[in-house]
Formats: structure tokens, C-alpha cells, sequence
């Protein structure tokens, strides 16, 4: 069976910030309690034209570069997102369209929280290892919402990820699984404007057990062990959640570093673990393995093993790094914010 | 719900304005966007052919504009400038970014982005704008 996995991979940030400070200014409280609770000191925010379609285009015309294929070989696009434009009309088709990719392909919108990216991922490495398609597409890419004064106002991000999945990877898929349950710790009902959750039940009995129960589960099927690997990414709804997460496991500060992309740009929901993964495949050499554990409120965790190949060498370099995103960065102040979050009416 | 834009309108353009897809004559080689079907300077010796564009150009002029027709309010201030094409066509479009770095011959890049709004019910116009190249996107 041939090596099936990441052929190219994409990352996108609007280039909008507003720090941690200006936020606390706004609302009263104090910025360096909110800053060492959440370790989180600017959030990415979408340009008053960018949204779910513009950032999964942008994302993943940089996985195509870097895949090097005509972009109608693509036998599938499917984006995951809890912001998509529209309620009834897909995303994907105007991702497809954007791409130029054939008009015999799948297209399908995913929802599950933040993890809906990872969750296609997993379709496009099924319908891959099938004989189906030759290469799927699958994004995660999100302008999140948070109510003015909000906690989730400090790391609601904007931020997208973007995989080819097929054959001759960069970073081969050695194993994925999931761990899923009903558990209500945040959502957003039809028709309301901001999510809603459920406060300190956001941690343990959702966030960690999800988590570490789905990475404890591919360790176990793969018989590998923490220090197996080189670069390990959490979903990253904070700085401090990933981290604890990353220590109940066994895992090091080093083996999360690479990934750690939430401290500058926030939590930007189904681009999250992503674009952590694509910071981590921007470190990674070859024969290096790499695990991301996805979260989605609701809930549940998708967790994957890749082993990097020669293959990363040739590709990386055909678009720009995730860093090139992070540090290209214009903040703004808050009124320029619910400007541009569309909060005011014009 | 009667919306102001036409959506047959927006269907048959979108592989252009999604694409910069344009036509060129086989016979001279001039590059048309918005498509032409029928080359002005060969005219019926012309042979008209598909094209997409490579996305390559400059700001050969723009202006700020501060005060906004309907449907583009929330935007102000915004910049709207006359691109020349690496291949030859000019095309008008908004840039985005920081406005107030904007200078005539820097070169720009396309970017996807949302171009025009019908209202909060209709339907989400996307197409091309254009971003200042640093050097490190193509």
C-alpha cells in the first residue's frame, strides 16, 4: 500500500491584531490577569472584506503551490467551519470555483465546532486510501464570533489551514482515530448572532477528556509513546489549555514550541490545531513524526500520526511559512475592530 | 425577497472575476479583460482564445474614496486603482491592506475577497481585489 497523507499543506491569517491591552481597556479589567490566565497577548481579526470562503481560498492556494498538482486532479474540497457565510449554500462551491479544480468533484460543507477541518481530513484520507480520488482537499478555516465583553472576546481569532491528502505525501498519515461524545460546552443556535458556553465546564469534562483521551487512543493503536515524536499540536482554544493538556500526556514544551501559534494570533476555531500544524510541518524534517489532537466542542477530538518524508525539502519553499503570516501584522484599536467585526450599523 | 443584484449576472462572470480569466488573440498576442470576442486590432484576422491572466501587475493610478455609492458604506475609506496587467490589459479594482502606503508602479498581487454585499439576505459577490506585494506571496 503506498504512503498516503499531507501532499501540500496551506496556512492563511488575516493581517489585522488587537492586543490583549486594548480589549481590557475597553471593558475594565486587567489586561496582564487576562494575559497570564490565557497566554494569549493578540488575537488575528478578519479584514471587514475577509470571511470563511476568502481565507479557505487564500489557505489553500498555498497547499496547491506547495503540492505542485493541477488543481483538477482534485477529487474533493470540503471546508470546515463553524462561521460559513452562508446558512443554505455551500462554502466549498466557491472554494472549488476560486481553484479552478473540475467540475466532477465532491464538494461538502463540514460543521463541528473547531474541529471540523480535521474531520475532513479524515473523509479525504478514507476516500484516498479507497481508490476513489486521486486527492482530496480539506480545509479549516473560521472568522469566529464572541460577544462584545465576552471572555471569548480576548481569543476569538480569524485563521485558516489547508491539506492535500494523497499519494507521495510530505508527511504520511501513520494513523488517525476520534473520541466523541454528547457534551454541551459551547454552541451557537440557529439564528443567534454569538455562541454561548458553558463557562468552567469548557475544561475538564470537555476540552481534556476529549483530548487526551483521543491522543491516549492513538498512541495505544500505534504503539508509540510520547517521545516518539518531535512536534505535538493540541487545539489551541488558549495558551494555557494545550499546555496542561501536553503535560498530562507526557509531552514536552520543546515537542509543542513548533506549533504554538495561539500566544499571537488567538484561537481562530477550525483553523486552530491547523495552522499549528502547518507551523510544526514548517519545523519538520524528514522522518520526524508529528501528532495533532483536534478539539470540537460538542464534543469531540480528532487525533493523527505523521511521519515527515524527503518529500517536505522540495515542497516547503513553494509558499510562504506560517511565520510569514504571524509576523505580518498591523494592530488596530477597538473601534477599528468593530469596524471591521461589522458590529456597527452602517 | 427582491434583491438589487442580478444573480444570472454574477453566475455567468464568476469564472472571470474569480480567475482574472480574460481572452487573448492568437494572431498579435493582446491580452483582453474583461473578455473580448473579437480583437480590436485584427478584427476579423484575429484569432480570440481563452486566458487567464498571471495575476502580475502595478498601480498605474487609484484614488481614496471617502464617500461611498450605496452597498459600499461600510468600507470607507477605500482605495480603488487602475491596475496594468503584466500582460498588457488594465483592469480597475479595489486594494487592500494599509491604504496609506499606496504608491503609482508598486506591484501588486490578487487576493481573493468579498467584493460586494446585496444587502444581509442576498447574495455574497467574491472576486478579485489586490494587495501590495512584499516579495514573499506570488
Amino acid at each position: 500500500m503506498p504512503e498516503i497523507g499531507i501532499v501540500g499543506y496551506g496556512a492563511y491569517i488575516p493581517r489585522f491584531r488587537i492586543a490583549v491591552e486594548e480589549i481590557a481597556r475597553v471593558w475594565g479589567e486587567n489586561a496582564e490577569d487576562i494575559k497570564n490566565g490565557l497566554q494569549v497577548y493578540e488575537k488575528s481579526v478578519p479584514d471587514i472584506d475577509e470571511d470563511t470562503v476568502t481565507i479557505a481560498v487564500e489557505a489553500a492556494k498555498n497547499a496547491i503551490a506547495r503540492a505542485g498538482i493541477d488543481p483538477k486532479a482534485i477529487g474533493a474540497v470540503y471546508v470546515g467551519s463553524e462561521s460559513h457565510p452562508y446558512v443554505v449554500k455551500p462554502s466549498g462551491t466557491i472554494v472549488a470555483e476560486a481553484l479552478m479544480t473540475s467540475e466532477q468533484v465532491m464538494v461538502a460543507d463540514f460543521e463541528f465546532a473547531c474541529k471540523a477541518g480535521t474531520a475532513a481530513m479524515q473523509c479525504c484520507y478514507g476516500l484516498v486510501k479507497a481508490g476513489v480520488i486521486e486527492y482530496g482537499l480539506a480545509i479549516g478555516a473560521d472568522t469566529s464570533q464572541s460577544r462584545p465583553g465576552d471572555a471569548l472576546e480576548y481569543t476569538a481569532a480569524a485563521g485558516g489551514g489547508a491539506f492535500i491528502i494523497g499519494k507521495d505525501p510530505l508527511a504520511s498519515i501513520e494513523g488517525t482515530v476520534s473520541f466523541t461524545t454528547d457534551t454541551s460546552d459551547f454552541w451557537r443556535r440557529e439564528g443567534e448572532d454569538y455562541p454561548s458556553h458553558g463557562a468552567r465546564f469548557t475544561g475538564k469534562p470537555a476540552y481534556f477528556r476529549h483530548v487526551t483521551s483521543a491522543t491516549k487512543l492513538l498512541l495505544e493503536r500505534l504503539s508509540l509513546k510520547p517521545s516518539d515524536f518531535q512536534h505535538v499540536v493540541f487545539h489551541m482554544p488558549n495558551g494555557k489549555f494545550p499546555q496542561a493538556a501536553a503535560k498530562e500526556l507526557g509531552f514536552t514544551a520543546d515537542q509543542l514550541k513548533a506549533g504554538f501559534v495561539v500566544s499571537h494570533v488567538g484561537n481562530s476555531y477550525s483553523g486552530s490545531s491547523l495552522v499549528g500544524l502547518t507551523a510544526a510541518l514548517d519545523a519538520a524534517q524528514p522522518g520526524e513524526r508529528v501528532l495533532i489532537t483536534s478539539y470540537g466542542s460538542g464534543a469531540g477530538a480528532d487525533s493523527f500520526s505523521f511521519v515527515v518524508t524527503d518529500r517536505i525539502l522540495e515542497r516547503r519553499d513553494k509558499a510562504p511559512g506560517t511565520d510569514y503570516y504571524i509576523k505580518r501584522k498591523h494592530n488596530v484599536d477597538y473601534g477599528t475592530y468593530i469596524k471591521l467585526k461589522r458590529k456597527l450599523k452602517v | 425577497m427582491v434583491h438589487n443584484s442580478s444573480v444570472p449576472l454574477y453566475w455567468r462572470l464568476r469564472k472571470s472575476k474569480y480567475n482574472l480569466i480574460g481572452t487573448r488573440c492568437k494572431t498579435c498576442s493582446t491580452a483582453y479583460y474583461p473578455a473580448r470576442h473579437l480583437c480590436q486590432k485584427c478584427r476579423r484576422k484575429g484569432e480570440i482564445e481563452e486566458f487567464k491572466f498571471s495575476g502580475q501587475g502595478k498601480i498605474l493610478s487609484y484614488t481614496i474614496i471617502r464617500s461611498a455609492p450605496a452597498g459600499f458604506e461600510r468600507y470607507t475609506p477605500y482605495a480603488v486603482a487602475i491596475i496594468e496587467l503584466a500582460e498588457g490589459a488594465t483592469i480597475s479594482g479595489q486594494v487592500t491592506g494599509k491604504i496609506e502606503d499606496i504608491k503609482i508602479d508598486q506591484p501588486v498581487i490578487p487576493v481573493f475577497r468579498k467584493i460586494y454585499e446585496d444587502g444581509s439576505g442576498g447574495l455574497i459577490h467574491y472576486g478579485i481585489k489586490w494587495e501590495i506585494a512584499d516579495g514573499q506571496r506570488a
